[in-house]
This record gives C-alpha cells, sequence and structure tokens, in this order.
C-alpha cells in the first residue's frame, strides 16, 4: 500500500513539475502573446493542480488534505479565469495574433517561411 | 540557498524597475518585488510580516498605483540630464552605509544586542503575561500597543489627507443610468462577474478568519482589513463605480474609519480609567490573561475597521477623480 501511494504521488509531482518546465519554456519560445499565454495558462492550471494532487496523496491528515483541496479549487477558478481575461483585454486593445494571419500568408504564397 | 536566489532576483528586478520607462510594467514588477520580498520572509520564517508583505505590497499597493496610472499616463517623461553629483552623493552614502554594517554582529548571531534586551522576556514569559500563542500578535497588540496606535493613526491621517485633496461634490445618480451602465458592462464581462460573485465572499470570509484568528496564527487587524478592502475594491471595479457607491455608503466607510481609531483610543482611555497604565489590558477584566484577550480583541477591531476603511477611501477618491476626467474628455469630443 505505502509503495503504492508513493510511486502515484510521485508520478503527478513529475508530470506536474515537467508541465511547470513546458510552461516556462514555452513563454520563452512561444512567438505572441497569445501562444505565451497560453503557455502560462498551462503552468497555473494542470501545473500546479498536478503538483496539489501529488501532495494531496501523500498528505498526513485530515487538515492538510483540506487545505490542499481548497489551494486548488482557488487556482482551477482563478487560473483559467485570469487567462481569459488577458486575452480579452489583449484583444480589446488590437494585439492581433500572430500566427492567425498564417493561413492567409501561405495560401497567397505558398514559399511563406514558418516561424 | 534560496534566500540567494531570491535575493539576486530583488536585485534583478530593483535594476529592471530603474531602467524601464513604461510604468505600467513597472507597477507589475513592483507588485512581482513585493511577492518576492513575501517570500524571502517566509523562508526566514517571518509569517507575519510575509503576510502583510503579500497583501500590501503585492497586492494593494499595486491596485492604488494602478488606479493613479490611468490618470497620469503610462509614459515616464525622460530627462536628458544626467545627475552625476547625485550619483556620487549616493555611492558615497551606500559605501558608508556597507562601511557601517561591518562592525555589525554577524547574522544570527546568539550574543547580537537585540537577542539581549526585550527579547527574551518577550519569547520566555509572553505565554504568561498575555495568554496568545502567536508572539507577533501579543507584541503588537500587548507590549508595544502604544507604537501600533501610533501606526493606525498614521493610517487614518493618510484617508484624511487623501480626502481633503480629492474629495469631490458629486450629484447623486440617475438611478436607471447606473442600470443601463450595469447592463452594458453585463455583456462584456460576463466570465470574470460571475466568478468574482462565487470569489468575493469567500475573500471576506476569509478577511474575518484573518481578523479573528490572528492571535494563534500569523494574522491581524492590518492584513484582515487590506483583504476586506481588496474584496470590496474587486466588486467595484468590475461592477462599476456607482453601484458600489449605492452598495457602500461613503459617509458609513468615512464614520468607521474614524470609529476603528476610536475604539482603539478608547480601550487605552478604559485601561487608565481602571486604575492601570495606558494600554495595560490586565486591569480591563478580574482575571489579567482575560483582559489582555479582551483588550487585544478590540483594538485589533479598531486596526482592521480603520485599514479596511481608509484603503476603500483612497481607491474611491482616485476612481471618482478618473471617472470626472472621463467625462470631460467625453464632453471636449461631442462638442468639437
Amino acid at each position: 500500500m505505502d509503495i503504492v501511494i508513493n510511486i502515484s504521488s510521485g508520478l503527478c509531482l513529475f508530470v506536474g513539475s515537467f508541465l511547470c518546465l513546458c510552461g516556462g519554456v514555452g513563454m520563452l519560445r512561444f512567438p505572441d502573446f497569445y501562444t505565451r499565454m497560453h503557455a502560462a495558462g498551462v503552468t497555473d492550471t494542470l501545473g500546479s493542480a498536478m503538483i496539489l494532487i501529488g501532495l494531496m496523496i501523500i498528505s498526513t491528515g485530515f487538515l492538510v488534505f483540506i487545505k490542499l483541496v481548497m489551494i486548488l479549487l482557488l487556482g482551477i477558478l482563478i487560473g483559467p479565469t485570469t487567462s481569459h481575461v488577458l486575452a480579452k483585454a489583449a484583444l480589446h486593445n488590437g494585439l492581433e495574433p500572430l500566427l492567425g494571419h498564417q493561413e492567409e500568408a501561405d495560401n497567397k504564397e505558398t514559399t511563406s517561411s514558418n516561424p | 540557498m534560496i534566500n540567494i536566489v531570491i535575493l539576486t532576483l530583488l536585485v534583478v528586478i530593483a535594476i529592471a524597475i530603474i531602467r524601464m520607462k513604461d510604468l505600467f510594467a513597472v507597477v507589475m514588477l513592483l507588485g512581482i518585488y513585493g511577492l518576492l520580498s513575501a517570500s524571502f520572509f517566509v523562508a526566514m520564517d517571518a509569517v507575519d510580516v510575509a503576510f502583510t508583505e503579500a497583501a500590501v505590497g503585492a497586492g494593494i499597493s499595486t491596485l492604488l498605483m494602478l488606479v493613479v496610472i490611468s490618470m497620469t499616463g503610462r509614459r515616464e517623461i525622460t530627462t536628458r540630464h544626467k545627475p552625476l553629483s547625485a550619483l556620487l552623493v549616493v555611492a558615497i552614502t551606500g559605501f558608508l552605509l556597507i562601511y557601517g554594517t561591518l562592525d555589525m554582529p554577524y547574522f544570527g548571531a546568539a550574543d547580537a544586542p537585540i537577542h539581549g534586551h526585550v527579547a527574551p522576556r518577550y519569547i520566555n514569559d509572553s505565554m504568561q503575561e498575555i495568554g496568545v500563542p502567536n508572539i507577533v500578535t501579543s507584541v503588537l497588540a500587548s507590549y508595544r500597543a502604544f507604537d501600533t496606535f501610533g501606526e493606525v493613526v498614521v493610517i487614518f491621517t493618510a484617508g484624511i489627507g487623501v480626502l481633503a485633496l480629492l474629495s469631490v461634490a458629486r450629484r447623486p445618480e440617475d438611478p436607471e443610468q447606473i442600470t443601463v451602465i450595469n447592463d452594458s458592462m453585463h455583456k462584456q464581462h460576463l466570465v470574470i462577474r460571475i466568478v468574482v460573485k462565487i470569489l468575493i465572499p469567500f475573500i471576506l470570509l476569509f478577511a474575518l478568519y484573518v481578523q479573528f484568528h490572528g492571535d494563534f496564527g500569523p494574522g491581524g487587524g492590518f492584513q484582515a482589513g487590506v483583504i476586506f478592502a481588496a474584496a470590496i475594491i474587486l466588486y467595484t471595479m468590475l461592477f462599476g463605480l456607482s453601484t458600489a457607491r449605492t452598495v457602500i455608503n461613503q459617509s458609513f466607510i468615512r464614520l468607521t474609519a474614524a470609529i476603528g481609531v476610536l475604539v482603539y483610543g478608547s480601550v487605552g482611555l478604559a485601561t487608565l480609567l481602571s486604575g492601570g497604565n495606558f494600554f495595560d489590558y490586565d486591569v480591563l477584566v478580574n482575571d489579567p490573561i482575560a483582559g489582555q484577550h479582551l483588550g487585544i480583541l478590540f483594538i485589533e477591531l479598531g486596526v482592521g475597521c480603520t485599514v479596511a476603511a481608509v484603503m476603500i477611501i483612497i481607491f474611491f477618491s482616485f476612481a471618482a477623480r478618473r471617472e470626472i476626467q472621463l467625462n470631460n474628455k467625453n464632453k471636449e469630443s461631442s462638442s468639437c
């Protein structure tokens, strides 16, 4: 039983850390605001959720478990909302997505360079 | 190890803040700076200070500065003037300050003067004398209640100053106009409005928890007041200034700010009248420990009321100014 708990929690923690790392790489590598925001969204929703679930599995005591559940609920409520608001504000202020014009450009000339 | 990482990040952010010209980004960086300092305080085991820093430095001061920037514009005016003599003065002063720290005891040294003065009494006797598990609260609210009184008065004075400078006489709004504004905003901000509607009760509840659990864990009147004010400011930002004015009575808020200071001072007067020293809560009730608990409860309540009310007052004053600015602009553009 112990080994099952340890392995599953370790797996969750590993996946969470991997997603956070991916989010960080995405923030640096992605070309424009919207794709970067997507990377950040992955970090603070799925990455932190996986880490919290991993911590829940190995948590000792009911109080710690409940606290982690509350943090998780808060995170999955706030994270997507912030991403949504950010994207909306950017679109509202006239920031065009860079990749949206890719298809038009491709239709015009197929030799356009890929980013 | 983690201390060094956080301190390095703090230095990097400080340099970025100096170099940047876009004030909006500077305010965001200031928020990150506050959050990093809060993490640093947690790493140093100063949870109460970290809590205050996270609530004030990263939270509400960022918000208030954003409101100010929305009025003044987000570009810093660049000057070609290079004040080299000022740099020289700063460099010399900095060098002298660093030179002065060389004589100080090492970080965490057990024989440092600060550890031999009143700290042993706080650590050893506060449980018997005050009966509150959180030593920070017993120092702040009981041993040094007079200093805290000064802080509360400072916050109150700041609120009065903002009111004196920025308060404007308003015509009462047309309720129909409010509903029109509300409906138009409802379409724009539907998602965030619903999420915030879910969250606000919990934020208010958390503020009350911080307020009344401050004796046992990190927290207290200052943090609770700021969190409470943050919930109301969030409401104002999403539901419009005019709606918030109908929900929160402005003269009531001003009264609350004054009542907080009054409650705090009255506790001190009550101890004087009961024959004790100023803010010596032992004499409030027959049992000294119960007296201490009662006194701390009341003064934390006073602090919470004043801080929350003053933060709300500051936000409302700035936002009302912004509203007038926008109205004038609309009139000008329509007359052209």
